[in-house]
């Protein structure tokens, strides 16, 4: 696993302890903060959060002491703290790591946020590949109780079962309620009508796990790392073409080229960049001449982009960006929970038309469908999963439009089976294992 | 009322609401079958939980990590998003169907082996990522195939 660079807070220790085990964490000044904020009236801990600037790191990044400030109060009905443990966006592994490496900050996190909400439950949603992962925490989470630190809290942690659309907050509350994961209108939003309708608190993992630190150290220390509306540190998950891959743990801000070049050793094999994603799959692509720009939520909107969930994905010069559309709408395709039409129904069509202008079977309208397509989808779905494909698919076809047209041109792919995406087999329909039937043209 | 009915009750108890239960008690149940669901194991969740098999199945037919069919012994999966996909997922994929001789989605004529590709694993910065029987394997490249298939078969 990589080596880490500067302020650590979220995967501070975990190079030098096991601090999956409750002894080393205490050691290292674990459950104290959880001690010293217990004493604290909750409001004080949500002034903290709103103080520190923490934005959701999940994707969306909404600010978590805002979403807390938002709880509906005095409905007589329990309030809820849900954890989502569901990270499945193609290019994450961060919350995963923090899961296995240091469990024990993902809990206190919990316990004090509980605190914070006057909440007495607590779901861990956890995506149900981490199965290593689910022992390590279910293992942390019997130190916790036998230790007495659960302090009557009741901490669940529930497994999901494979489904990506389950990391959207009303898919996980449907989920976690014994339903199928698909996503409900909002309003209400979960702060009023969440688990159960009752007023519930949904945050990613890695957001949880910051708490701890800024209730210790205040919310103005937070708010003095990183860059203005970017406070803070995050793991970024480095992957693709880059010869270090790994989490890493950097304030906000940090150069894309950076981390990249320094901390990733830059691409290996001696091929050139082509491309970056700097956000997980769902986020528009940056070409090799737009990662001058930094790491924050900022600078990413500027570059017509998002800092997402903090996966970097690096591509080299070996990869056909037809082909990467292809394989993106495959797997929102594949993930559409089939709820919303536009979502259900579009992403099909999108990754019929990639295959037709793969295999060389697209003409120049097909082109202008496949944005058209995009454009029909983005926005008009309950949830953000066909926005998802659709953005950047149609960020893809607008960068590299010379490459979509050149295989209409030449009746395929210029790349000649030698792109490092040729043949890349997506996961038929899990469900029926048979391929899907084809739109009729 | 079977030994299963009764363990997904004790887990229900864990929920505010029974229902809750229905992924921890499909998970079970399909540990107790031989990694999938066959009709009676479905209907037993349901008897637990006090709905009909058909909802049980509806909730069951969402989610990929669930089998309503037969599966090997052994479950391989290969992620092939794109950060595996990057760096050679593909000849993985190919690795393992010249060694067990069977297309993704399907199973070795012994029974031992079930072959996937599935969607991001979580694993990306250290891909190939492939899983066995749900654990992690990573990175794994096509000269990793034969050793992975022996400790398989060996274990």
């Amino acid at each position: 696993m990589g080596s880490r660079e500067r302020v650590q807070i979220v995967l501070a220790g975990a190079d030098e302890h096991d601090l999956t085990k409750l002894a080393e964490f205490r050691k290292a000044g674990g459950y104290k903060t959880l001690a010293n904020a217990r004493k604290l009236e909750p409001q004080a801990i949500v002034d903290e959060l709103l103080a520190s600037g923490l934005r959701g790191r999940g994707g969306a990044g909404f600010p978590m002491g805002r979403k807390a400030s938002f709880l509906a109060k005095d409905t007589g009905k329990p309030v809820y703290l849900v954890v989502n443990a569901d990270e499945s966006e193609p290019g994450d592994f961060k919350d995963r790591e923090i899961m296995f490496r240091v469990p024990h900050r993902l809990l206190e996190g919990c316990l004090i946020t509980a605190h914070a909400i006057d909440s007495k439950h607590v779901f861990i949603y956890l995506r149900g590949e981490y199965s290593h992962e689910f022992e390590v925490l279910r293992s942390a989470l019997d130190e916790v109780r036998e230790a007495g630190l659960l302090g009557g809290v009741t901490v669940v942690i529930h497994r999901g079962a494979g489904a990506y659309i389950c990391g959207e907050e009303t898919a996980l509350l449907e989920s976690l309620e014994g339903k199928r994961g698909q996503p409900r209108s909002k309003p209400p939003f979960p702060a009023v009508q969440g688990l159960y309708a009752s007023p519930t608190l949904i945050n990613n993992v890695e957001t949880i796990a910051t708490v701890p630190a800024i209730v210790e150290r205040g919310g103005d220390w937070y708010a003095s790392l990183g860059v203005e509306n970017s406070a803070g540190t995050r793991v970024f998950s480095l992957s693709g073409n880059v010869v270090n891959g790994g989490n890493y743990e950097l304030e906000l801000g940090a150069s894309l080229y950076e981390l990249i070049y320094r901390i990733g050793g830059g691409i290996p094999d001696g091929r050139k960049l082509k491309a970056v994603i700097p956000g997980g799959s769902s986020v528009p692509v940056l070409t090799a001449g737009e990662i001058q720009y930094p790491l924050d939520f900022d600078s990413m909107a500027e570059a017509g982009t998002m800092l997402g969930s903090g996966a970097v994905i690096v591509i080299d010069d070996r990869c056909c960006m037809v082909q990467l559309g292809l394989r993106v709408a495959q797997f929102y395709q594949h993930e559409s929970c089939g709820k919303c039409t536009p979502c259900r129904e579009g992403t099909r069509w999108m990754v019929q038309i990639l295959r037709a202008i793969d295999e060389g079977r697209a003409n120049h309208r097909d082109l202008d469908l496949l944005l058209d397509v995009c454009d029909r989808i983005l926005g008009k779905c309950l949830c953000p999963l066909g926005d998802a494909a659709a953005m950047p698919v149609a960020s893809y076809v607008t960068k590299f439009a010379d490459e979509y047209r050149q295989h209409v041109d030449e009746g395929g792919c210029p790349f000649g089976g030698e792109s490092s995406l040729d043949g890349v087999f997506a996961p038929v329909d899990q469900h029926t294992h048979a391929p899907v039937a084809e739109v009729p043209a | 009322m079977t030994e299963l009915i009764q363990e997904i009750r004790a887990i229900a108890g864990r929920y505010p609401e029974t229902r809750s239960a229905i992924l921890p008690a499909l998970h079970l149940a399909q540990e107790r079958n031989d990694g999938w669901l066959p009709p009676q194991a479905l209907e037993e969740v349901g008897t637990a939980l006090g709905v009909t098999p058909a909802y049980v199945q509806s909730v069951a037919s969402f989610y990929d990590m669930l089998h309503l069919e037969p599966v090997g012994r052994h479950l391989v999966e290969v992620c092939t998003n794109v950060s595996c996909a990057l760096v050679g997922a593909q000849q993985v994929v190919e690795a393992f169907q010249r060694e067990l001789g069977v297309r993704p989605g399907e199973t070795t004529a012994d029974g031992q082996v079930t072959l996937k590709t599935m969607e991001c694993a979580g694993g990306c910065g250290w891909a190939p990522v492939v899983m066995v029987d749900h654990r992690h394997r990573e990175p794994t490249t096509p000269e990793d195939v034969p050793a992975v298939l022996q400790e398989l078969r060996s274990g």
